[in-house]
C-alpha cells in the first residue's frame, strides 16, 4: 500500500515538475549565448542551426521567424538601463549611436509581439526616416502623448517590448564582448 | 517517513526527464509555428505576398514592419525549387527556414552580387544526383542544400521610409520559385 502511494506521489510531482519547468523556460524565453548591451540583448544562434532547444521550443510556441545570421540580429529591452519596466503610460527616451549596420529598425511592441494601435499608425522607425543632430546622434521619444521630434507613441499599454534590428552588420555569433557594439541608451524621464 | 526524501528525490529525476523530452517535443507538436500559420495563407510552391501587419492583425508575432515580405512555403519532394528574385532598390534579403524555424542560410542583396538573386534548392540526395560537371561548369550558380524537403523561404524588401512601401511590395511581386522535376 505504501508502495503504491509512494509511486502516485512520485509520478504526480515528476509531472508537475516537469511540466512546470518546461512551461517556466519556453515562456520565460530562456535560450543560451546571449549578447547584453546595456538594455539590450540578443541572440543571435537563434537565426543559425546552432539554435539551443530552448529557444526552437519558445519560436513552435510563439510561431515568430528569427532573423537569419545572413541577414541581421534584433536586440530586445524589456527594460530601460536602471531595470525599470518599460511602461507605455511613462515617457523613455533613447540615444546615442547604434553599432555599424547597413540599416536598422527600431520597433514597438506589446509583450505578446503585437503592434500597439496609435493615430499615427507610427510602430518604429528606421534608420533612414529618423532625425539626428549635425553630429549623427539622434534621440526618440516614447511615450503616450506627442512630442517634437522623434515620437514613437507607446499607447499608454501596459508594458511594452522595443526590438532593435541591425540588418547586414557584423555584429553577430562572434561578437562576444560589448566594445563592439554601442547601443543606444535607454533612459525613463517620468510618469503620467 | 525516512522514504520520503528517496520519494522525492525520484520525482526530481524524472521530473527533469519529462521536462527535457517535453521541450525537446515541442517544435514537433506546436500548432501554431509558422509554417502551420502560413499553411493557411500560402498554396506550396508559389510565392506569396503576406499582409502588412497591423496592430489588430498580424501573420506572426514581432514582424518587422518596415519590411515588405513574401513566403515560398516549399515541398522538395516532386524535385528540387528554382528560386529567382530580382533585388528592390534598398535592402533585400532572403532566409531559409526549414519546417520546425530553424534559419539554415540567409542571404542579402550585398552578398549576392548583382540585381537578381536566382538559386537552386535540393535536398542532399537531390544534390547528390546533380551531375558532377554541371555542377562545376555552373559556377555561378548556386546551390543551397535543405536539411529538410518541407520548409519556408522568406523574401523581404525594406521600404527605409512608409511611402516607398509600395516599391518594396513590387519588387517582391516578380519574385518566382517553382519545382523543376527530376530528370528522367
Amino acid at each position: 500500500m505504501r508502495l503504491f502511494f509512494g509511486s502516485c506521489f512520485t509520478l504526480i510531482l515528476a509531472a508537475a515538475i516537469g511540466l512546470g519547468a518546461t512551461w517556466l523556460t519556453v515562456t520565460r524565453g530562456i535560450a543560451f549565448g546571449s549578447l547584453t548591451i546595456g538594455a539590450w540583448t540578443a541572440w543571435p544562434k537563434s537565426g543559425s542551426v546552432d539554435i539551443d532547444p530552448y529557444a526552437r521550443a519558445a519560436i513552435a510556441r510563439t510561431g515568430e521567424l528569427p532573423v537569419g545570421v545572413g541577414d541581421g540580429v534584433a536586440f530586445y529591452a524589456h527594460t530601460d538601463d536602471a531595470g525599470n519596466v518599460l511602461d507605455g503610460r511613462c515617457t523613455f527616451v533613447i540615444s546615442g549611436i547604434t553599432p555599424a549596420a547597413r540599416f536598422w529598425t527600431l520597433t514597438l511592441y506589446d509583450t505578446q509581439g503585437r503592434m500597439v494601435a496609435n493615430t499615427l499608425d507610427r510602430h518604429g522607425f528606421t534608420s533612414a526616416e529618423i532625425l539626428r543632430e549635425t553630429d549623427g546622434r539622434f534621440a526618440i521619444n516614447i511615450g503616450p502623448r506627442a512630442r517634437p521630434g522623434n515620437w514613437l507613441p507607446s499607447g499608454g499599454v501596459e508594458q511594452f517590448v522595443l526590438v532593435w534590428r541591425l540588418y547586414d552588420t557584423p555584429i553577430g555569433v562572434a561578437s562576444l564582448t560589448t566594445k563592439e557594439g554601442p547601443m543606444p541608451a535607454v533612459v525613463r524621464k517620468g510618469c503620467g | 517517513m525516512i522514504r520520503l526524501p528517496l520519494w522525492i528525490l525520484g520525482a526530481v529525476l524524472l521530473g527533469g526527464i519529462v521536462h527535457l523530452s517535453t521541450v525537446l517535443a515541442m517544435p514537433k507538436a506546436a500548432t501554431q509555428d509558422a509554417y502551420s500559420r502560413l499553411e493557411r495563407l500560402s498554396p506550396v510552391n508559389v510565392v506569396t505576398q503576406l499582409p502588412a501587419p497591423t496592430a489588430s492583425e498580424a501573420t506572426m508575432p514581432f514582424m518587422d514592419p518596415a519590411f515588405a515580405v513574401a513566403i515560398c512555403r516549399y515541398d522538395l519532394s516532386a524535385g528540387a525549387l528554382k528560386l529567382r528574385a530580382p533585388l528592390s532598390q534598398a535592402y533585400t534579403a532572403i532566409t531559409f527556414y526549414t519546417r520546425n524555424s530553424v534559419a539554415y542560410y540567409a542571404i542579402n542583396d550585398r552578398a549576392a552580387g548583382r540585381r537578381v538573386i536566382e538559386l537552386d534548392l535540393m535536398t542532399p540526395e537531390q544534390h547528390a544526383q546533380v551531375p558532377e560537371e554541371e555542377d562545376v561548369t555552373a559556377a555561378d550558380r548556386l546551390i543551397i542544400e535543405s536539411p529538410t524537403r518541407r520548409g519556408l523561404i522568406v523574401l523581404r524588401a525594406l521600404a527605409p521610409e512608409p511611402g516607398l512601401m509600395p516599391m518594396a511590395r513590387r519588387a517582391l511581386t516578380a519574385a518566382q520559385c517553382r519545382i523543376e522535376p527530376a530528370p528522367q
